[in-house]
């Protein structure tokens, strides 16, 4: 049976707009049901602004089952807070307590600008896939599925990195706002298999040199693979600094052929 | 129980030509690529088409034209297009490869999916969507789509509910993510190439008809309000299903039915808007601020058994209950499909079940889907390695490990089978307008079988429209279009903004959500998993009343100039009541059981749905009359020659 939180205290910060320097608000809130999600706990908030006559709180949200990466909230300075592998949407009441005082941010980084409340843009991520995160294979043509058998490991190791969300926790929880993670996900989901062997290194190159326009340097802090909702590895990000190093060689000497 | 009622007869319309190229079922789709029209390489990019949508349906279509040379527009709501809704299917995507060498073949895709779709579907739509599997498959591997191997390095197939055959390919649990992760880095290669243009966090809010064809859409841009138009040769909806018209449903929060409404409501029948799909396996209910259900995928019922205990009164935790008291009602009732068997049946034997007072859990609201046995009999690793991630969800949101305590599971709104009118070449009734995936009716019929949303999905968006949008361009070369400086434009934008402007200034005191959460009680009430004649006469009552309540008491708290989701909300809620109507009038029309429309009057003896072959094997296609409740209804006989029509049985 459920049990129902009393006397919470959430500190969210509100920010009209971009050029809105933005500030924390307090709300008190009581009888959250601990079956309650994180989000819907905002929605009873949120319902009881606009019964009050003022504006709800905007937030990023859509699948609520962990999957389309669009919630990104800080909670208590943890991005997507304190469970491990959980995104947002898929935090439950009962990890908190009656009197908890729960401060809520959205992502802070300078690539992720704020366009309201806890609402950010994130658009440089799909910079970063347009660059180079694909496989070059127009509709229609493509030989048969199983002419190319891919060793289980290796369509397994592939699909550890692709299992990436594209939310921006680890971009959130880096102290430099780097996004390696995120973008060495999608470099070893391609890299791995053998369908994407032919562009291995200019994608890495394009897409770590796209990256660099918008986010800062990895300095292997970490923080980055602890808070990512799906467990993404540090290992990918190891993988394609080595395959940048080599795209660096390689594309040079292609270059001095020409 | 039967009514004497028979609908009125209704002559041919001529807006409802489905365009079936003649000929043998299997040789129709050569048939039609031969004759087409076709645009030549050079001409593309003399045309604009705008897609509207980056699902599976919308990311395959707006990249393949971008690649074929056409000038690509394409809008979404959503922050970026990888998070469309399809991003959440968690089981698979069908296709006739036959790799398991078990005797599937297009043939019987072809079967499964009009027998699954109880015979309300079109041949030679479904013949087409079978053939193309094969090639979706082959597209997406070769996308880089790690779909699961096996040792050898080949595909992995698995079985799903309706098929005796192992064809469906997955990812894991989250095949839908990998697909449209696919989809998106092609989309986001012609996006990069500067062949397509994306207009992301920006809503469709009207679609434009000039001269008889659509010229274009109006759009508001959520990040600021403002609201402007856009034309092109042809504009195509990509946008999804109304399942959340119930409120309560499995798809993600934002699904709504605005696009394919004001469409319908500039002149596009929509079609068997009654047929929605309520999914046997999600989790149940919680409490009353649930927001969202969740599903579990149905590729669990191929390990996991259904039971409830035998006695209403029961009392003991699962484990404790022995096998004589338990209840495999699937595999009692179904035995040759046993816990596989197709979606309906399985959610109506649930209802059925906790009807009965036998229902589980503290609400007494589910039935169990147990692991045990599977879990004896392969090992625990085996069953963790095919479904750890949904273990893992069901974990995170009721705080029980299914690997312990058996899953509890209740059937939620899914999918939707109605949708958006379209003909062969999945145009509408609006010429130069169409929908393709979800958001049209074309391909399942009266029921969906699972893992076979994707494959219409990506058929539709890579396989058939590339070919067919052709045939209608081809005829618009060189020819001038109305641009957005057509006071229709203008029009249109002002009527939008006054609407918007409308919701804001109601200052009454209920919120979109709260009428949201009315609405979907009354339409699951009446017209979900079991209708009557009463009951949807109740909900036609009511629900113009809640409407004009609605219309009367709405309260939207800030401003229109700048982002506002109670605002987004309202406009989709507006929408949706309008549809609901018509769900219910549809329903009440269609006096028949089929699929996942069921009449609690018209059923046999054991309770299985009556189809009435003879008034009712057509599609009923709506048209807009300015009151949904008032619209008129259009039938499209279905004509069946390659299957002969037989009683549903999956005994
Ligand atoms: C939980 C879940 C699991 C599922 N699992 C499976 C499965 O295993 N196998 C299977 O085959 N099917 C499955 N399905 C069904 C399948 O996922 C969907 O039917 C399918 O993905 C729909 O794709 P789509 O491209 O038509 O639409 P969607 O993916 O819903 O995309 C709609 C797009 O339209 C945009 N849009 C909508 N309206 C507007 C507007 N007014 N203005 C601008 N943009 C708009 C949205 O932004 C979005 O980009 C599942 C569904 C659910 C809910
Ligand atoms: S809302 Fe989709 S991942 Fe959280």
């Amino acid at each position: 049976m459920s049990h129902h939180l009393q006397n919470l205290v959430l500190k969210i910060w509100r920010q009209t707009g971009p050029n809105d320097a933005g500030h924390f608000e307090s709300y008190r809130i009581d009888d959250i049901s601990d079956e309650a999600s994180f989000l819907e706990m905002l929605d009873v908030l949120n319902e009881r602004l606009i019964a009050d006559g003022k504006e709800a709180i905007v937030f990023d949200h859509d699948c609520r089952e962990g999957i389309c990466g669009t919630c990104s909230l800080m909670i208590n300075g943890q991005a997507h807070g304190p469970q491990k592998g959980t995104a947002t949407c898929q935090l439950h009441m009962r990890t908190f307590r009656s009197g908890d005082e729960i401060v809520v941010e959205p992502w802070r980084a300078t690539a992720f600008p704020i366009i309201k409340d806890l609402m950010v843009d994130r658009a440089a991520f799909d910079r970063i896939i347009e660059a180079g995160g694909f496989i070059t294979a127009d509709t229609g043509g493509a030989p048969d599925a199983n002419l190319i058998p891919v060793p289980k490991p290796v369509a397994d190791a592939a699909m550890d990195a692709a299992e990436c969300i594209g939310c921006g926790a680890c971009v959130a929880a880096c102290p430099n706002g780097a996004a390696n993670l995120f973008t060495s996900a999608k470099i070893a989901h391609l890299n791995l298999l053998p369908q994407g062997q032919a562009e291995r290194y200019s994608r890495v190159e394009a897409m770590v040199d796209t990256m660099d326009q918008y986010f800062g340097s990895c300095t292997n802090h970490g923080e980055c693979e602890a808070a990512c909702p799906k467990g993404i590895s540090i290992d990918f990000i190891a993988m394609m600094n080595q395959d940048y190093r080599k795209a660096k060689f390689k594309n040079r000497k292609a270059l001095a052929r020409t | 129980m039967t009514d004497t009622l028979t609908p009125p007869a209704v002559a041919a319309d001529p807006k409802l030509q489905s365009k079936i190229p003649a000929g043998p079922v299997a040789e129709k789709w050569d048939a039609y690529k031969g004759s087409m029209k076709l645009v030549n390489p050079n001409n593309k990019r003399k045309f604009r088409i705008i897609v509207v949508g980056s699902g599976l349906a919308g990311a395959s279509a707006a990249a393949t034209l971008g690649e074929l040379g056409y000038q690509v527009d394409v809008f979404t709501f959503h922050d970026s297009p990888r998070r469309a809704h399809s991003i959440a299917a968690q089981g698979g995507i069908n296709a006739a490869k036959n790799y398991k060498g078990d005797g599937d073949s297009i043939y019987r895709l072809f079967y499964d999916t009009i027998k699954g779709g109880d015979f309300r579907a079109r041949e030679g739509n479904v013949y087409r969507l079978a053939q193309v599997s094969v090639d979706i498959i082959d597209q997406m591997v070769a996308q880089g789509v790690p779909f699961a191997r096996e040792y050898g390095g080949l595909l992995d197939n698995r079985s799903f509910g309706g098929a005796q055959v192992s064809r469906t390919f997955y990812a894991r649990g989250q095949t839908g993510q990998q697909l449209l992760l696919g989809a998106y880095q092609q989309l986001a290669r012609q996006i990069g190439l500067g062949n397509v243009r994306l207009f992301n966090r920006t809503e469709l809010v009207d679609t434009v008809v000039i001269d008889g064809r659509c010229a274009g859409i109006v759009t508001r841009d959520l990040m600021t309000g403002e609201v402007a138009s856009h034309a092109a040769h042809a504009v195509v909806l990509c946008t999804g299903g109304y399942g959340n018209v119930f409120f309560l449903s499995t798809n993600a929060m934002a699904c709504n039915v605005t696009a394919a409404w004001r469409a319908h409501q500039r002149g596009a029948y929509f079609a068997n808007p009654c047929y929605t799909q309520i999914h046997p396996t999600c989790i149940p209910q919680a409490d009353d601020t649930q927001s969202k259900l969740t599903l579990m995928s149905e590729s669990l019922r191929n390990d996991g058994r259904v039971w409830v205990p035998k006695n209403p009164d029961e009392s003991r935790a699962a484990d404790q209950i022995p096998e004589d008291e338990r209840d495999y009602y699937l595999e009692r009732l179904y035995p040759s499909f046993g816990n596989l068997a197709p979606r309906d049946i399985s959610s109506r034997a649930a209802k059925r079940a906790v009807d009965s007072g036998r229902g589980v859990g503290p609400l007494k609201n589910g039935v169990y889907l147990d692991f045990a046995a599977a879990i004896g009999r392969l090992g625990f690793d085996t069953v963790w390695e095919r479904y750890s991630n949904l273990f893992e969800m069901y974990e995170r949101i009721t705080g029980e490990d299914p690997t312990k305590v058996p899953m509890r599971i209740y059937p939620a709104s899914h999918y939707t089978m109605g949708g958006l009118w379209v003909d062969y070449e999945l145009m509408t009734t609006i010429p130069g307008l169409y929908a393709a995936g979800e958001a049209n009716f074309s391909d399942h019929g009266a029921n969906r079988l699972g893992a076979s949303a994707l494959m219409q999905g990506l058929a539709d968006g890579y396989f058939v429209l590339p070919y067919t949008i052709g045939n209608y361009l081809a005829g618009l070369l060189n020819k001038p279009i109305p641009g957005t400086d057509h006071p229709d434009f203008a029009a249109a934008e002002q009527a939008a903004r006054d609407r918007f402007a409308r919701y804001v200034s109601t200052k009454g005191s209920r919120s979109p959500d709260w009428f949201h959460r009315e609405l979907g009680k009354i339409i699951w009430d009446y017209c979900g998993m079991e209708r009557t004649e009463e009951g949807l006469n109740k909900a036609l009552g009511e629900l113009p009343a809640l409407y004009e309540e609605f219309q009367r008491d709405l309260r939207v708290t800030g401003d229109g100039a700048s982002l506002n989701q109670t605002l987004e909300k309202a406009g989709r809620v507006d929408d949706f009541f309008q549809l609901g109507m018509l769900m219910c009038r549809d329903a009440l029309e269609r006096r028949e059981s089929c699929g996942g429309h069921f009449r609690a009057e018209y059923q046999d003896e054991e309770g299985e749905a009556q189809r009435d072959d003879e008034h009712f094997a057509h599609v009923a296609a709506w048209e807009w009359t300015g009151d949904p409740m008032h619209a008129t209804r259009h039938q499209e006989e279905l004509e069946f020659e390659a299957i002969h029509l037989a009683k549903r049985s999956y005994k």
